[in-house]
């Protein structure tokens, strides 16, 4: 009895082991190198997106208008969550296990790099090159990496400066001018500037569209060297300490999130506000306090017209799809007239410079002409593989300095560091 | 400790006689504290519900009771319009967290068993293993288990979700029940085997009864802590087996950069009915006693 | 006054917590045999399925992680900019969070810079084990409270334990977003308080909004699971030690701790394991402020920098919690495995 229940144990011990052994080896992959197959397969593909949040349902309308004309390529939407982290962590599981159930993926600007430079993007070059005349520039350079392009930027978007033009006859051009403009905030008792300064990717994106304005850069062409360690830059960041010191940016901006930035300007709590356009329909509802009685502007820079930082989408096509040639047309399909019309119908600023000019398009969207400027100066967030390091490091720093824990120095000092550290 | 009184050896004193002003008061007492326990519970869900019932464009407004009164955030979690399906999202999550609670139970009632009333080599061994299981983040798990479910095919299955969240919830189930097995009056099942029932029929027919509360209150709290769970289902999940935790994580509004907190309340409080339903259905399971004699309740 | 604790009439007390039995060999298995009939076998068929179901879904992706922590994470080429296997790192991923060292271009070990997770580890242990200590400490107080009041009885009962129960049962990720509003700079904790505190930017209140909205959602878990402690207590031992005149705070002292421990003990157990894990609600409602971040948010952004080093800190958190349920079993009493058997020392009555 006993020897049995000893040897049923270390069966089940030597069971156990094997088993996990195996699973462990399983595992692993050996490497080939994807990008050079499959380049002529056509057939039908999927592509995936985050949650798309447009009220006339953008993707499906582009989706349906393809399925249209090709019968025998069909494209499935399969739609992530709203969440850009969990469609990035999906992503990354389903790219890392090279799986083929992804075809073409919607990637958000900063993570072009990152995923190029763990080779499960197509490049697009050769026969894959995209034709990017009549697209804004500053949107392809957010989709190169290292001198190739990886992704078509498809929808992009740019930050704009809202204020009360109850209050002011015209938008202040600089910094400067800004900080000038907060009397007309005192005398009204309202806040002067709103933004998203909590510890977040929005930090990154306000911080950054600072220090571009006056002239700093965060990393190299190769995308680790550090090059924040500037004159320029700090200049920039000691722009929002100054701010945060006097009051012109309220202490409670640090909680601000875009949905919290937004109420405060529509609740007439604030002078100015930095966001994105979709503000522009919600603060002209009726429950908006300032409904009519505000207008829009470029961001404000160093002497003229700021840096926006680049938001928006590139489709790229996965190195492991099985019907490559398909992926392509996809993506020159959807950079083409027809699908950047619906686009921007459906208020995501378009990456065809041309539509910004189109008289149906300005109708529905006044604020298009100001974008346009907006999107021409933009300058993207760092083009990097490692940008959740790059941004963790401007993010926190940022982050101590305008709470006043540190000195711009020693924070753009920090950042410096961080940011090398990040690369290696 | 079994369930006969213990000795008491105190010095002889006289019985108090304001008993009935002290009972009087202690009943108010109660219920004061009853009172407390609902603010503290029921505040910040009520909250929730006047969000709930608010028009979207006035979420942020602060008065206590719900301006703008409407159904659309109702509407809006329900719709099947963009995809979402949070019905169905909630009947998966009552299969999966069902399935979960019901064999985790049953597999870890046999385990506690084992461990409070058999001796065995390695045992310290076994309850290590066990609440270590509980000590490994959960973030770290997800990446392996996404690859091995993919190898077998089992993504967006039931099963996927399942298997995962019975490992989770069986170590406070075993730890529970174990504790529980421990305080049962085991002479009661040698009693019924003396009288010829088998072990099986005495450990059932008996025992099994006598650790109700614990058994419903593991119960209740497996499915909770299971119907909870995010991070696992995020992954494994395909849109037709998602659990309601998923599904709100999906809600958007018109931007991505728009949170839909009314929608979002709305989805919680849809989602919490059934599970106070069931709660209610199984309190009196929870405080079923084993009191042996002299039972108020 | 001296009331026993809770134990039969003839039998000695239960040892302390963590003393064994020594000696325990065939005797005693074969003593087993005689009692019970039941075997070491019939153990481990009962115990299989438990192992076999943790060995798939938990070991294997423990040793997986275990494995890869000893790897480096993909390190960028230059000359193509790709990203190329990391190669055996030893136990360099660990020194980067123990230690928190990083490696400089150079190649030489400095202090992580600000800015980085690995300058964020100690400080990181530092607010896991403020949080687990004071939810814990505060769930405890208040379930048991709770729980007490729970057990008694009085008219609308149900509906106070389903009411109990309502926290607890909401998703932790409405749970979360709900606590954000409350706590919104212009949300109605300010409204009522009349105050204008940033509470999830500033380090204190960001503190107290994750221990409050913490201990709001689980104390539930807690009073539950006493109150299934405090329904194996007989009411006639609540009698007896009445009509002999002790008081309510000696009845609770005398009574009710003692033999509500093992419940309670549980409870602490797990309260604290998953304290020490805890995600959800700082991420939520504070993420980013550095003042709330917890072992596990430094480890699910280290999983989306580098996982090789992200399975090294969460092995790192393994180990703690390990080492600090180690103590609670061994030293409080945590122990629910002890048998009967090795607390009857005299004679069966």
């Amino acid at each position: 009895m006993v020897q049995i229940s000893r040897a049923v144990r270390r069966a089940a011990v030597f069971a156990t082991a094997a088993s996990l052994v195996t699973l462990t080896a399983c595992s692993s992959d050996s490497g080939s190198d994807s990008t050079s197959e499959n380049l002529d397969g056509r057939g039908p593909i999927t592509y995936v997106e985050g949650k798309d949040t447009t009220e006339t349902g953008v993707v499906r309308q582009i989706i349906d208008a393809w399925n249209a004309e090709h019968p025998d390529e069909q494209v499935t939407f399969k739609e992530q969550s709203n969440d850009a982290d969990q469609a990035h962590d999906d992503l990354v599981q389903h790219l890392q296990a090279k799986q083929s159930d992804y075809d073409v993926v919607a990637l958000d600007v900063p993570w072009t790099a990152e995923f190029a430079a763990k080779g499960w993007l197509q490049p697009l070059t050769g026969e894959f090159a995209v034709d990017n005349t009549g697209i804004l520039p500053a949107t392809v350079d957010s989709a190169t990496y290292n001198g190739t392009q990886y992704a078509a930027p498809k929808n992009t978007n740019g930050g704009l400066l809202y204020y009360r033009s109850d209050l002011l006859p015209a938008a202040p051009k600089t910094w400067a001018e800004l900080a000038a403009a907060c009397e007309v905030a005192k005398t009204n008792n309202i806040d002067c500037y709103a933004g998203q300064f909590a510890p977040y990717e929005g930090l990154t994106v306000n911080t950054a569209e600072v220090i571009n304005a006056y002239g700093g850069s965060f990393v190299g062409e190769d995308g680790k060297t550090p090059t924040v360690d500037s004159p320029e830059a700090r200049a920039g960041l000691q722009v929002l300490v100054d701010n945060f010191k006097n009051g012109d940016i309220p202490a409670q901006d640090t909680t601000f999130k875009e949905p919290e930035s937004q109420k405060a300007f529509e609740d007439g709590k604030a002078l100015f506000l930095r966001n994105w356009p979709y503000v522009y329909g919600t603060a002209d509802k009726d429950s908006s306090a300032v409904k009519g009685k505000f207008a829009v502007a470029p961001l404000p820079g160093k002497d003229g017209i700021g840096a926006s930082t680049l938001g928006g989408y590139n489709a790229a096509i996965s190195a492991y799809s099985e019907n490559k040639a398909t992926a392509r047309d996809f993506l020159t399909f959807l950079q083409g007239e027809q699908a950047q019309r619906i686009i921007a119908m459906g208020s995501l600023p378009p990456v065809r410079a041309a539509l910004y000019d189109d008289p149906e398009i300005i109708a529905a969207y006044p604020f298009m002409p100001t974008l346009k400027v907006s999107i021409e100066n933009a300058v993207p967030r760092p083009v990097t593989p490692f940008y959740p390091a790059v941004s963790k490091a401007v993010q926190d720093n940022a982050y101590a300095a305008i709470k006043g824990e540190k000195s711009v120095d020693q924070a753009i000092t920090d950042m410096q560091s961080g940011i090398q550290s990040a690369g290696s | 400790m079994t369930h006969r009184a213990p000795e008491l050896e105190l010095p002889s004193r006289p019985v108090r006689r304001n008993r009935p002003k002290r009972f009087a008061f202690k009943n108010s007492r109660i219920y004061i504290g009853v009172a407390i326990i609902l603010v503290w519970g029921l505040a910040p869900f009520y909250w929730m519900m006047v969000t709930a019932f608010r028009d979207p464009d006035y979420t942020f407004d602060t008065t206590p009771w719900p301006t703008h009164v409407t159904l659309e955030n109702f509407q809006n979690a329900l719709s099947t319009s963009s995809g979402n399906n949070f019905t169905r999202a909630v009947v998966n999550s009552m299969i999966i967290g069902g399935i979960t609670t019901v064999v985790a139970l049953a597999v870890g009632i046999f385990t506690a068993y084992a461990l409070a009333r058999i001796e065995f080599r390695f045992k310290y061994v076994v309850v290590g293993i066990v609440l270590g299981a509980s000590m490994f983040p959960v973030v770290a798990l997800v990446t392996p288990l996404f690859q091995l479910f993919t190898n077998i095919g089992w993504i967006g299955t039931y099963q996927a979700m399942i298997i995962p969240n019975i490992s989770f919830v069986l170590p406070l189930t075993i730890y529970t029940l174990t504790s529980f097995f421990k305080e049962l009056p085991w002479e009661l099942e040698e009693a019924a085997r003396i009288d010829g029932a088998s072990r099986g029929q005495a450990f059932r027919l008996v025992m099994l009864p006598l650790a109700a509360p614990a058994l419903f209150t593991t119960a209740i709290l497996a499915f909770i802590a299971t119907v909870n769970e995010y991070l696992l289902a995020s992954q494994l999940s395909s849109d037709a087996t998602e659990p309601v935790t998923v599904a709100i994580a999906r809600f958007s509004g018109n931007d991505p950069h728009v949170v839909p907190y009314a929608a979002i309340m709305a989805a919680g409080t849809i989602v919490t009915i059934p599970l106070v339903i069931m709660v209610l259905l199984f309190q009196r399971r929870i405080v079923s006693g084993l009191t042996a004699g002299g039972v108020k309740s | 006054m001296a009331v026993p604790t809770g134990t039969t009439s003839g039998a000695p007390a239960r040892p302390a917590a963590g003393d064994n039995d020594p000696g325990r060999g065939s005797r005693e298995v074969s003593e087993n045999r005689r009692r019970f009939g039941l075997s070491s076998r019939r153990a481990w068929l009962f115990v299989v399925p438990t192992l076999a179901v943790l060995a798939v879904v938990i070991g294997y992706p423990v040793i997986r992680a275990v494995v890869m922590s000893f790897q480096k994470d993909a390190g960028l080429d230059p000359s193509t900019g790709m990203f190329v296997e990391g190669g055996w790192a030893g136990f360099t991923n660990y020194t980067h969070w123990i230690l928190q060292q990083c490696t400089s271009p150079s190649g030489v070990a400095v202090a992580c810079p600000p800015g980085t997770l690995g300058s964020q580890f100690w400080s990181a242990v530092g607010n896991t084990a403020f949080f687990t200590v004071v939810t814990v400490g505060l769930e405890v107080a208040i379930g048991l409270w709770m729980a007490i009041i729970m057990g008694k009885t009085f008219k609308g009962r149900a509906l106070l334990r389903a009411a109990v129960l309502i926290p607890w049962a909401i998703p932790t990720a409405v749970t979360a977003k709900l606590w954000y509003f409350i706590f919104a700079y212009d949300g109605i904790a300010n409204r009522l308080l009349g105050t204008e505190i940033l509470w999830t930017s500033d380090a204190w209140p960001a503190r107290f909004a994750v221990i409050i909205s913490d201990v709001w959602k689980t104390t539930p878990f807690m009073a539950l699971l006493i109150l299934a402690g405090l329904q194996m207590i007989p009411q006639d031992v609540y009698e007896a030690a009445r009509v002999d005149g002790a008081s309510a705070w000696q009845r609770f002292r005398q009574i009710t701790l003692p033999l509500v421990k093992p419940a309670l003990m549980v409870a602490i157990l797990f309260r604290t394991m998953d304290a020490l894990r805890m995600y959800d609600l700082p991420a939520i409602l504070t993420g980013g402020n550095p003042a709330t971040t917890t072992v596990s948010i430094l480890v699910v952004d280290q999983v989306r920098q580098g996982f090789n080093s992200a399975s090294a800190l969460s092995t790192i958190t393994f180990l703690l919690i390990f080492a600090v349920a180690f103590v609670l079993v061994k030293f409080l009493g945590a122990n629910a495995v002890e048998t009967q058997e090795a607390q009857r020392k005299g004679p069966k009555s």
